[in-house]
């Protein structure tokens, strides 16, 4: 599909509170125009709980509900469940939350909402990062890198949320990036039309956070599919599809950037190239990275 | 016509929760609550409740499902105890704030470590300050009436809170007892389809729950405050009408007995509060003058009628929970009403912790260790040897 | 809208909830209107959704909320947006 065909349509408006360059609003504006009026959206702790601007003001509009931080899917649970009751089936309910309210604090909701067969979507819109709370290290957060609460560098690989979501086994999951807004759009289209847990994680380059410049957003994001730092790809039916990009690294079709090409141009990983470079770190991060698309090629090609 | 159904707290507060219709019902089993949501699932499997079961794998995600499906203006009900009310904590902040009627029972008990599942009120006498409405019932029957009284108290625009019923561990909720039953007309007559003060609409698109600068949160605190007060008021209108339309009373921030000529009022709460009127009649027939004051509302707490009562009785306090540091929750609360405004003397006993019965022979021990003038200010009864 | 009454945590949609966040901006977009393809990259991946797309998918800038981040003029492929710094005496 061509941008084009995107609804002009706005439920975000502008004048909010979120940083310039923000990764979660421009990922917020496709969601909101892929699912349209109809949708309810439950926010736990996060940076959008901030992004929504302070009362009595809000910049989203459709019905938003702040949630505690660990709480979204179970929240969502309940408002699902409110709404079916009273016949408002034709209602979309969205659960919007982090890495850390989904990787971390909130998995355990998350996942009892998935085995339940709660009919919502869950978006995670990961950072990598506690962003709001001032940048400190999820589960989701890369191996080396700098947060304030991995002074010298990140000692621990980030989890693999896509498999544990795979694991429950819902009709529909995916991986998207805001650099690829078409792809992510027909992800979100895709998953509002389908009965049952959805869950559509996003990846969401941060400027403060990873420390670039904020109109190198969507380069970042662009930089992490062509370098395997992420993938994109749907899982449907217990089958996983890459897309674009991610599909022709699957196949080998095209080679890999070097990881080195999108870390070095972020500040959080600058310990790895000042005073002296650090070859043999980054070449572990390099080999891991091939290590998890060998594991890829093994179980989806 | 009422029916009569013979059954623990339990089973007795599922039937409650079901007459009361809810669209919604989110829980986690916890012991001694088990038998209170297994009631619910079996009404659900026979077709009488007809709202979602959600089966949460949590308290807090209980709590969170009862808050998110309340937002959208359904009823909805949960139970726990114990330790998942404790878990429940932030998401009982979070229902309050938000002003939706979320209604619970809590199982009252021991607290862990050790592991214990015996009847203890620190669990919920540590929520006291969520915002919450909290009854102690003393019977089956009761626990039946403020369930029903609950979601109309809770559900009133003046009011606008969420409602805990709380009750003994097994004492009640494992203990058949002889309950009337109205009939389904009936209940709903009294109790009508919730209007939502505020609820998430696709056509009115509003945020709830964001950032909010501290005079306007200090407004929303001062306004749960002022519904608590309302509350006291309605809590008295409730119970007459229930009174006249059922013929059953069980007092309504307090339930009187035998205080009008007393020189020592008893105040306690929940099973305690039921064995204290066999005190107190055993007491009369030894010729001390003595009533009882059973606390039914914690919060709102019953400040004036119980500096009311102070005038002319001096109070005996049993609480079964201690603030640590402190004293029994109770017994403080009871002085701060009084401050200032009365003579009266007041007496405190810890009590039945970790599950230790309290008998109405241990009740009049207490009430004459006062009466001898023996008593301390706060005791520990039955282990300084009273 | 409606207005509740209750007095808990409800907010009603504003463009400008936290103001007009125009005054963040320290470089200023600027759209060469001749040079535009209508691709519209710039209005997707517009963080502020003040990239206005017109009906003929032509591009004007909302500078009263615009945060001047710069992604606009970095994802266009033609160079049809520059970054000016703002002026000190505006």
């Amino acid at each position: 599909m061509a941008i084009k065909e995107i609804p002009t349509e706005e439920c975000y408006m502008p004048g909010s509170a979120a940083c310039p360059g923000c990764p979660a609003t421009m990922a917020l504006r496709i969601v909101f125009k892929a699912i349209g009026k109809k949708m309810m959206m439950i926010v736990p702790a996060c940076c959008t709980a901030v992004i929504e601007s302070m009362h009595p003001n809000t910049s989203f509009n459709i019905p938003t509900m702040n949630i505690a931080f660990e709480a979204a899917a179970a929240g969502a649970s309940g408002v699902e469940a409110g709404l079916r009751k009273q016949g408002k089936d034709d209602i979309t309910v969205v659960a919007w939350a982090g890495d850390g309210g989904t990787y971390d604090i909130g998995i355990q909701a998350l996942s009892g909402a998935l085995e339940r067969n709660t009919n919502f979507i869950y978006i995670c819109y990961n950072n990598q990062i506690y962003s709001n709370t001032g940048i400190q290290r999820s589960g989701a957060t890369p191996y080396a890198a700098w947060t304030t609460t991995t002074v010298g560098g990140k000692t621990e690989y980030r989890k693999e949320m896509g498999e544990i979501i795979q694991a429950h086994h819902i009709p529909y999951a995916a991986q998207a990036c805001i650099s690829y807004p078409e792809d992510l759009y027909k992800k979100i289209r895709k998953a509002k039309q389908m009965k049952g847990p959805k869950y559509i994680e996003i990846m969401a380059p941060c400027p403060p956070g990873w420390r670039f410049g904020m109109e190198r957003t969507v380069e970042m994001g662009t930089l992490s599919v062509e370098t395997g730092a992420w993938a994109l790809y749907e899982f449907e039916n217990d089958e996983i599809k890459f897309n674009g990009i991610s599909k022709l690294l699957l196949e080998e079709k095209i080679k890999p950037k070097p990881i080195e090409d999108w870390i070095k141009l972020q500040g959080r990983f600058r310990h790895l190239f000042i005073p002296k470079k650090d070859v043999k770190k980054l070449q572990e991060i390099q080999d891991h990275t091939n290590q998890i698309w060998e594991r890829y090629r093994k179980c989806y090609l | 016509m009422n029916n009569i159904m013979i059954d623990t707290g339990n089973y007795i507060a599922a039937k409650a929760a079901v007459m009361a219709q809810p669209e919604v019902v989110a829980a986690y089993p916890i012991t001694p609550q088990t038998t209170l949501v297994e009631g619910i699932a079996n009404y659900h499997e026979t077709g009488e409740f007809k709202g979602e079961y959600i089966c949460v794998e949590s308290e807090h995600s209980a709590m969170a499902a009862c808050i998110g499906a309340s937002a959208t203006g359904v009823r909805t009900f949960t139970g726990t105890s114990s330790h998942g009310l404790l878990l429940m904590h932030e998401m009982l902040h979070w229902a309050a704030l938000a002003r939706l009627p979320v209604i619970m029972c809590n199982i009252n008990r021991v607290v862990g470590p050790g592991w214990n599942i015996w009847a203890d009120e620190n669990d919920s006498i540590s929520q006291r300050d969520t915002g919450w409405i909290q009854f102690y019932c003393s019977s089956n029957q009761e626990i039946f009436d403020t369930i029903i009284q609950s979601f109309k108290l809770g559900e009133d625009k003046k009011v606008s809170l969420p409602v805990m019923i709380n009750y003994n561990a097994f004492i009640l909720s494992h203990t058949s007892m002889p309950v009337y039953i109205p009939n389904q007309k009936e209940v709903d007559d009294f109790l009508p389809k919730r209007k939502p003060v505020w609820n998430l609409d696709v056509n009115n698109p509003i945020t709830f729950g964001n950032m909010i600068l501290p005079p306007e949160y200090e407004r929303v605190r001062k306004e749960m405050q002022d519904s608590q007060e309302n509350a006291k008021k309605l809590i008295k209108d409730i119970s007459k009408e229930w009174k006249n339309k059922f013929g059953r009373y069980h007092g309504d921030l307090l339930e009187y007995y035998k205080c009008e000529d007393s020189d020592y009022i008893l105040l306690s709460m929940g099973a305690i509060g039921a064995e204290s009127k066999v005190a107190i009649n055993n007491l009369r027939k030894k010729g001390i003058k003595i009533g009882l004051a059973r606390v039914r509302t914690f919060r709102p707490f019953p400040k004036e009628e119980i500096l009311k009562i102070s005038k002319n009785s001096d109070l005996i306090i049993i609480d079964r929970n201690i603030s640590i540091g402190m004293e029994g929750a109770l017994f403080s609360e009871v002085k701060a009403s009084l401050f200032g405004k009365s003579d009266s003397k007041v007496y405190g006993f810890i009590a039945g912790l970790g599950g230790k019965d309290v008998t109405f022979q241990d009740i009049e021990k207490m009430c004459e260790k006062v009466i001898n003038g023996k008593a301390n200010n706060m005791e520990w009864y039955g282990i300084e040897g009273v | 809208m409606k207005k509740y009454k209750v007095k808990t945590t409800i907010s009603y949609p504003k463009k400008g909830a936290t103001g007009k966040t125009g005054n963040w901006r320290v470089f200023r977009p600027i759209l060469d209107k001749e040079k535009c393809v209508k691709c519209l990259r710039c209005w997707i991946f517009c963080p502020e959704a003040t990239v206005i797309r017109n009906k003929d998918n032509s591009i004007d800038i909302d500078y009263d909320y615009c945060k001047g981040c710069g992604i606009c003029a970095n994802v266009c492929k033609i160079k049809a947006i520059t970054m000016k710094r703002e002026s000190m005496d505006k």
